[in-house]
């Protein structure tokens, strides 16, 4: 207490302070006393319980099943997994027919009619093979996984399962040295990063707070699941029997997702030992009852909140984004393009850490957000590659017309499974968004910590594709 | 937002009487200004935007209003503002949610603060309930979760609880809507001083400190005359609470008395 800088002339405060000296440490402690003790007799004047407790309380049960020691994690384990997996299946046939819709039928309309209209073909090119095609690809490849992942986890959430999981992680956390509600705004990061660097308000210690903002990015954000459940399906499930494929897509993208979870632990961990050093405080959560979830309103209120917001957002990001990259693909410095110069000076870079020089301008080009990876590195391996018959010309986005064909062409492109693999690790693990960074600062009003936790991701990304890649060859290549 | 209330309700005259306009965010004059405290994960926020039209993410789990939230209503011809406060278990710690919850419920001045509990544990959230007491005499209670209650066969006497509380109880189920109307026209009638409530006050403290706390309250009244929550401010002092001790200071309590009319 700062009891000492009172005002000795105030005797109001004088007298407070003579008081609470007098009453010492069980005043606190006492009142609380009080105040039960009323609370206690009001309540058992007004409530009646009738009858006994059911013989079987399905609340206890579940919970002892979801947070118990030994099959807690495993449950976690399944119920993302069964997530994952309905969203990698659901999401096959719609993305396909909305690609056919926006990008076979009205793509070409579209370029007919700015033909017609007489513009000129930098425009139509910059408008339609730009804005309009990286818009058309961010609707048909996010619109399927997220009007499937959103509601299934906002079903989740409903019934209280998400306090059970910060419940289990809770341990992991303090033994790290972070605050137990970094579980609860790790969990709110797997939706948008962004919206969990904000959540991290419910942590009080300033320490523990900043701990938990700058390993936020650990969790995978909804514009990076498209890609793990894109290069999953394409790099692991082919390696599996086809009846198994779905499953070793999911077992795949959940590996990655435990992963991040593993790397915030360990990031927390190092953190709370050198720069952010101190002792985990401790919290009081509460486990809510379940509660059966109203399906048809939290179908609608997560369409209309996450999946059409984020969504809006992607386009908003993504249409600007378009126009770039058929500038870089298109504006030339002697017969080169923009695009070719930067990827073939950084490729030899690229190759060393397993990925290379087209993932890596894709990367910086989908800075403002992560859900346009995949059409950016799509267009720039075929303008690189220069593949016969495929895509509609130098700086196009395309949306190959299924998974196969994706597969083709990234092959083509010189990919391998390395490849694959070390994008979802680099997908995972490199800078946050520019709005996460944005929220970084808002909410820290640093410059230094917004630089960490900006830069700390990127170079661990860069160190651990790196040493995938050399051990890959080590082991695979002789 | 699709309205789970039957048509049937919608053309009853009791139904409309009041006029339910949902203003969202448009919130420029205010008659009114409706404070929305309790437990976490009690059914504030649902609570909020039952009222509001707004929809501020719900979500199963505690703590997941981060910072107020504001939104507005009219009813009956006034406009009221409803703030929705971070959940807490109780007023007297140390931690922020607890702070901006204790100082709005004090120095906002809210004209009317509404107490969300949980029906299945009232018994736990009463103690929040008494604390908020302890500060405004104006405040209804919102026993929400009750369809909750009535499956776990626990049955609550609203009548027994607003004779011992001294404030007006409504028991509601805010994800069905069910009381939200009753809910509204008990904001709307403490709020025009239709109902006057008659709080309880905590009376089962120690002998010592009971009287520490009377001769403190006796002498907060003499600074600050017509202040109507001296023993609150008392038992802050006596805490220590330097947020208090700085209100103590610049006058500021003299400012609430003076808003107090």
């Amino acid at each position: 207490m700062k009891s000492e800088k009172i005002d000795s002339a105030d005797s109001l405060l004088t007298d407070a302070n003579t008081l609470r000296w007098e009453l010492g440490d069980d005043y606190h402690d006492s009142l609380m006393e009080g105040i039960y003790q009323d609370a206690a007799r009001i309540a058992d004047t007004a409530v009646t319980r009738s009858g006994e407790q059911p013989r079987f309380n399905l609340d206890r049960a579940i919970d002892r099943l979801v947070t118990s020691k030994w099959t807690g994690f495993p449950v976690m384990f399944l119920l993302l997994a069964v997530v994952f997996w309905l969203t990698v299946v659901g999401a096959n046939i719609p993305s396909a027919v909305l690609a056919s819709f926006f990008l076979d039928t009205v793509h070409p309309v579209l370029k007919g009619l700015c033909v017609s209209a007489g513009f000129p073909s930098w425009l139509t090119g910059l408008l339609v093979d730009g804005a309009y095609l990286a818009g058309a690809w961010v609707v048909s490849v996010m619109l399927p996984p997220m009007a499937v992942f959103f509601p299934v986890f906002t079903l989740l959430e409903d019934f209280g399962y998400l306090p059970r999981v910060a419940f289990n992680m809770d341990a992991l956390y303090r033994r790290a040295g972070a605050h137990g509600k970094q579980a609860l705004t790790m969990t709110m990061g797997f939706g948008c990063n962004a919206a969990g660097v904000v959540a991290t308000r419910v942590i009080d210690s300033p320490r523990e707070r900043l701990i938990a903002i700058i390993t936020n990015n650990f969790s995978l954000c909804n514009g990076r699941w498209p890609t793990q459940i894109l290069m999953a399906s394409i790099f692991i499930g082919a390696l599996a029997p086809v009846h198994l494929a779905g499953f070793f897509s999911a077992a795949a993208v959940v590996v990655v997702a435990v992963l991040g979870v593993t790397l915030s632990l360990v990031v927390s961990w190092s953190l709370s030992r050198t720069v952010l050093a101190g002792v985990a405080s401790a919290f009081s959560l509460e486990l809510p009852p379940y509660r059966p979830p109203r399906i048809l309103q939290t179908l609608y209120t997560s369409l209309i909140d996450r999946t059409i917001y984020v969504l809006w957002r992607a386009l908003l990001f993504a249409v600007p984004a378009g126009m770039v990259i058929w500038l870089v693909a298109n504006v030339t410095i002697g017969s080169t393009s923009l695009a070719e110069l930067f990827i073939h000076w950084s490729n030899p870079f690229g190759l060393l850490m397993g990925l290379n020089g087209v993932i890596l301008l894709a990367y910086i080009i989908a800075i403002p957000a992560n859900e346009i990876v995949i059409p950016t590195v799509l267009m720039l391996t075929v303008l690189t590659t220069a593949l016969n018959g495929v895509g509609a010309g130098a700086g196009v986005m395309f949306e190959a017309d299924s998974a196969a064909a994706t597969a083709d062409i990234l092959r083509a492109g010189g990919w391998t499974t390395l490849t694959g693999i070390n994008l979802m690790l680099f997908s995972l693990i490199h800078n946050p968004c520019s709005t996460t960074i944005y929220t970084i600062y808002k909410e820290t009003r640093s410059m230094k910590w917004t630089a960490l936790a900006t830069i700390l991701p990127l170079g661990m990304g860069f160190a651990l594709c790196f040493l995938v890649a050399l051990l890959w060859r080590f082991f695979l290549a002789g | 937002m699709n309205d789970p209330i039957p048509q049937a309700c919608e053309s009853c005259p009791a139904f409309n009487a009041g006029h339910l306009t949902r203003l969202g965010i448009a919130i420029d004059t205010v008659d009114f200004v409706v404070a929305l405290a309790g437990n976490p994960n009690t059914g504030k926020s649902t609570v909020f935007n039952s009222l509001t039209g707004l929809r501020q993410h719900t979500g199963n789990w505690p703590g997941k209003t981060v910072s107020r939230a504001e939104g507005g209503f009219a009813y009956n011809g006034k406009k009221f503002k409803i703030v929705d406060l971070p959940g807490t278990y109780s007023l007297l710690s140390t931690s922020v949610d607890e702070e901006v919850a204790r100082d709005f419920i004090l120095f906002g001045q809210p004209n009317v603060t509404v107490i969300v509990v949980d029906a299945t544990r009232l018994e736990r959230n009463l103690n929040l309930v008494l604390q908020v007491l302890e500060i405004t005499d104006r405040a209804v209670l919102c026993v929400n979760l009750i369809d909750e209650a009535r499956r776990h066969k626990i049955a609550v006497d609203d009548r027994m609880l607003a004779r011992e509380l001294g404030i007006p109880v409504v028991l509601t189920a805010a994800r069905q809507r069910e009381g939200i109307t009753a809910l509204l026209q008990t904001v709307h009638d403490v709020a025009t001083g239709a109902f006057v409530c008659r709080p309880h006050r905590v009376q089962s403290i120690p002998a010592n400190v009971a009287a520490a706390l009377e001769r403190l309250a006796r002498q907060v009244t003499a600074r600050f005359p017509g202040l109507p929550n001296a023993r609150w401010v008392a038992l802050r002092l006596l805490e220590g609470d330097q947020r208090m001790i700085d209100a103590v200071k610049s006058g500021e309590l003299a400012g609430l008395v003076a808003g107090k009319t």
